[in-house]
């Protein structure tokens, strides 16, 4: 089933959660809603399942505008931060519950509910603790449950919200990976969110960024991981340098040294921010035409790359990550005085956002 | 939004809200507003007359005096008790700590009279301090006073002991890390995390020894200008059916009660606040 | 007032004792506890011991009679039927106080919950004086109700009354920071699944709640049972028909009729027992769920 989101506005008090939001979910994807604590992504989720409600704005299920519609007709499977499992009943009770609740006319036999219930612990491979109750868990059981609960009333969309936040890293990643594999057996359409910019990249089909109660970017996730279209996404997926400078014809301006860039768009003495990745910058020496000095801090030389640690002018800090080959090819010691000079460098000019981005690295 | 409540999916708010305002204007507000509204009747002079004369002023200095101490002694045996049920284990700790709820559970009356045969001069503790020190309790406002320190007892000891549970060792640990010997630790390191909660408990016990009648009268005596306290001046003059004197004193206690209601629950929030946790 | 207190668990205290840090000479420790449990028999264990010991100073035969008298009997069936009524009103009003509070945001919502603990700071003889401006001959609804024949003050409507004045919020009070460290969140995915209204407070909310709910019955019934104060001042002291069973025992006394008071304050005295034996056994269900 589609989701169409429309407009939504939503406000607390003086703060602003959602502004304006307007999202297209097609049928049978996994979109993941990623951004910082406090963007609105939750909020949105919660509105989309019908537990809270927009201040303005439709959201349409199935071509249907269901903004008027009670949580409980909507046909979607929440899953809850906290999983939100009824602790005084058995992990079956749990899972029979959505079906139990059904009026006397549509509900299924107790036999019919024994059966689905089981199919489900199957489904999530826990058949075998039907009757434990929920304090008797791993977490990582714990949000299986969760998830069999949400989908044993055959729900057209499912929700999921920081479906991983309360595991360890470990059961984490297993979990990421059983999530893509079960959406992928069961092609319902899902959304979950996510602080996490790894694991909404691993696992989604598509990416929706948010940040302060905007969408900053939808795309897949190597659309928005190697094509960032505003400083926030830049700086939030991954580490990233910032130099901030003036774009002039040909090279970026950057106190009393200058950088090229390749970007015909910019010229005309604007101010600017330009970000490189850390494998996008070269180190060089220091007496390099162009480039931006720094001092070398920190060389953290353990898995495939080697991690450079800089200090440049001004306090400000720079990353720069080398393959081995390249490590070995260039002596590099702690204190060396050398000259950064990118790659490639992205451009956006310094309006508003320069507000925003200093709140997000602060 | 401007409305009156957030949204919410849960059923229910116009009922369960609606009934607990009805349930409590018709149980509580109206009847105490009532006292408020029967004051108004007399003149501001004849009220002042009332509620200042001699044996009510004699009153107050006593219900206000002997609370004041009672809580007071509540609060620093009931820090000892709290200390020593979280602190030791010692045989019997259990019924200790169940029985710390006694003045809760056990009615007024029956404390009163217990109290009474205790401390009068034919009874067991009565006996031996009069025998041994020439200092009658019963019928006297120290007999008032065991009265209140009775009633008062669980306030202070309920509200310091949870505090008390959840202080980290950690805290204890740094303090000695740091040179400070067992006393400078308890003195500097705990006892102010405590501080609130002790105030709490001690505005609790106030509260209730103020207002307390049941187990007071038995073993007071009830003698004008000296034993009398201020809820007992309130039905003599309801007996006598002098209606507006009893209402200007109660009107006087209510005032007394609203404040000291506003100023446990700030000290409340200051100990939500202190340790963290919600009121 | 006591809100669940978490029992303290053995290897807690274990844990200060056995600690260099957190434990005290050996001296200090038995000091302070012959210093505190000295005060806990003084203040609290004589004078219950002096109630039974007072009772039976003249044989069981005297103990028992007190009992069987018409007046005695009458009080305790008075007693019971106060409480019968008042307990489940302020047990009804305490849930949905609490429904209220702790699922939903709403104004003046902390002015409220100050207004709920209202009667813990009231003295009772003001409760009862309260109760009489209102309903008394003389009072608001004096008139009509002697021209209707209905009698609250001096009968048991005003007992009732006073009663669930005094206990109004033990249950409220006990519910609402249980619920509100449960937050809402079960309660919202019996909702996604499809519960609808009291199917939700049925099957999600209430077995959550229910030692809470006990916990604060138990108080509630303990504070009806043994008020006196407010009681006293509506009730008239009718022997036989307006006397509840603490007003029984203050009539006895006065009358020096000493064994006879004790033997029926020793019924209240056992009451009271009975109160903190099965709230014992909740907070201990309670910390053994909160632990679990």
């Amino acid at each position: 089933m589609s989701i169409n989101v429309k407009n939504i506005h939503k406000r607390f008090d003086e703060f602003t959660a959602l502004d304006d939001i307007s999202l297209d979910f097609p049928s049978g994807e996994l979109v993941a809603l990623l951004g910082p604590s406090g963007c609105g992504k939750t909020t949105l989720l919660r509105i989309i399942a019908g537990l809270e409600q927009a201040d303005l704005g439709d959201i349409i299920l199935d071509g249907e505008n269901a903004s008027n519609t009670h949580v409980r007709d909507r046909q979607v499977g929440f899953v809850f931060q906290h999983y939100a499992l009824f602790k005084h009943m058995t992990i079956f009770d749990n899972v029979a519950f959505g079906l139990r609740m059904k009026p006397k006319a549509q509900r299924p036999s107790e036999s019919k509910i024994r059966e689905k219930v089981f199919s489900l612990l199957q489904l999530v491979q826990l058949d075998w603790l039907a009757d434990r109750f929920p304090a008797q868990l791993s977490g990582g059981q714990r949000q299986r449950i969760a998830l069999a609960r949400a989908l044993a009333v055959e729900p057209r969309v499912l929700l999921l919200d920081e479906p991983f936040g309360a595991l360890d890293a470990k059961v984490r990643k297993e979990l990421r990976r059983w999530l893509r594999k079960l959406h992928d057996e069961l092609h319902i359409t899902s959304i979950f969110v996510t602080h996490d910019q790894e694991e909404a990249l691993e696992v989604a089909d598509r990416v929706v960024l948010m940040d302060h109660g905007k969408v900053e970017q939808v795309g897949t996730p190597e659309a928005v991981y190697n094509h960032p279209q505003t400083p926030f996404v830049y700086s939030f997926l991954g580490s990233v340098n910032v130099f901030h400078g003036r774009a002039e014809q040909e090279h970026l301006q950057v106190g009393n040294e200058q950088l090229r860039h390749h970007n015909d768009s910019y010229g005309h003495a604007q101010d600017v921010f330009a970000f490189a990745r850390p494998h996008e910058l070269k180190i060089v020496e220091n007496n390099h035409h162009e480039g931006v000095s720094a001092r070398i801090s920190r060389v953290l030389s353990f898995g495939i790359e080697t991690k450079v640690e800089l200090d440049g002018l001004n306090g400000t800090h720079y990353e720069v990550h080398l393959s081995q080959q390249q490590r070995q090819d260039q002596p590099l010691h702690i204190g060396q005085e050398v000259k950064l000079v990118p790659s490639a460098l992205a451009l956006f000019p310094k309006e508003i956002e320069t507000l925003r981005l200093s709140e997000q690295q602060g | 939004m401007n409305t009156l409540r957030q949204f919410s999916v849960l059923p229910g708010f116009g009922l369960s809200l609606g009934y607990t305002l009805v349930y409590l204007s018709l149980i509580v507000l109206v009847p105490i507003s009532a006292i408020f509204i029967f004051t108004c009747q007399l003149s501001l002079s004849e009220y002042w007359q009332v509620v200042t004369s001699p044996r009510v002023m004699a009153s107050y200095q006593l219900s206000f005096g002997t609370s004041f101490l009672a809580a007071a002694i509540n609060a620093v045996f009931g820090v000892l008790l709290a200390w020593c049920l979280v602190r030791y284990s010692f045989p019997g700790k259990r019924i200790v700590d169940a029985l710390i709820d006694l003045p809760f559970a056990l009615p007024t009356a029956v404390a009163g009279i217990a109290l009474t045969a205790l401390y009068a001069q034919n009874g067991w503790l009565g006996q031996i301090i009069e025998g041994y020190f020439g200092i009658k309790v019963a019928f006297t406002p120290i007999g008032i006073l065991i009265a209140l320190v009775f009633i008062g007892l669980p306030f202070v000891v309920r509200t310091v002991q949870p505090v008390l549970e959840e202080i980290d060792t950690e805290l204890e640990e740094a303090a000695s890390s740091l040179g400070a010997n067992r006393w400078q630790a308890c003195r500097y390191v705990v006892l102010p995390v405590l501080l609130p909660a002790i105030m709490t408990g001690f505005a609790l016990a106030f509260a209730r020894a103020v207002g307390e009648y049941g187990s007071v009268i038995f073993i007071a005596g009830n003698i004008p200008m000296v034993s009398e306290i201020t809820p007992l001046m309130i039905i003599s003059k309801l007996e006598q059916y002098d209606y507006t004197g009893a209402t200007a004193i109660a009107s006087v206690m209510l005032i007394v009660s609203f404040i000291l209601l506003l100023l446990i629950n700030l000290l409340q929030s200051w100990t939500a606040k202190q340790t963290g946790r919600s009121a | 007032m006591s809100t669940l207190a978490i029992q303290t668990h053995a290897s807690q205290t274990t844990r200060f004792e056995k600690n260099a840090a957190t434990r005290e000479p050996n001296w200090v420790k038995y000091l302070l506890l012959g210093i505190s449990l000295s005060f806990f028999a003084l203040f609290l264990l004589l004078p219950l011991i002096a109630v039974f010991t007072e009772a039976l100073r003249k044989g069981l035969e005297t103990y028992w009679l007190a009992f069987t008298d018409a007046d005695a009997l009458s009080s305790i069936a008075l007693t019971l039927t106060a409480a019968l009524i008042s307990v489940p009103l302020n047990l009804v009003f305490g849930v949905a106080a609490a429904w209220a509070i702790t699922k939903f945001e709403f104004r003046g919502k902390q002015i409220l919950i100050t207004f709920i603990d209202l009667p813990f700071s009231i003295s009772p003889v003001i409760v009862g004086l309260s109760l009489v401006l209102v309903f008394g001959v003389h009072g608001w609804f004096g008139e009509w109700l002697v021209a209707n024949d209905v009698k609250v003050i001096f009968a048991l409507p005003g007992i009732v009354l006073a009663t669930i004045f005094v206990t109004f919020p033990f249950v409220a009070r006990e519910l609402i920071p249980l619920m509100q460290a449960q937050g809402k969140e079960e309660e919202e995915a019996a909702i996604v699944l499809g519960a609808k209204g009291w199917q939700n407070f049925w099957y999600v909310t209430l077995p959550n709640i229910k030692w809470g709910l006990l916990y604060g019955v138990i108080l509630c019934n303990a504070r009806a049972m043994g008020e006196f104060g407010a009681v006293s001042v509506v009730s008239g002291h009718i022997r036989g028909e307006t006397n509840t069973l603490p007003l029984h025992v203050e009539i006895l006394y006065n009358e020096y009729n000493f064994s006879a008071a004790f033997a029926v304050a020793s019924l209240l005295a056992l009451l009271a027992l009975l109160t903190l034996v099965i709230k014992s056994y909740v907070e201990h269900k309670i910390s053994k769920r909160t632990n679990g």
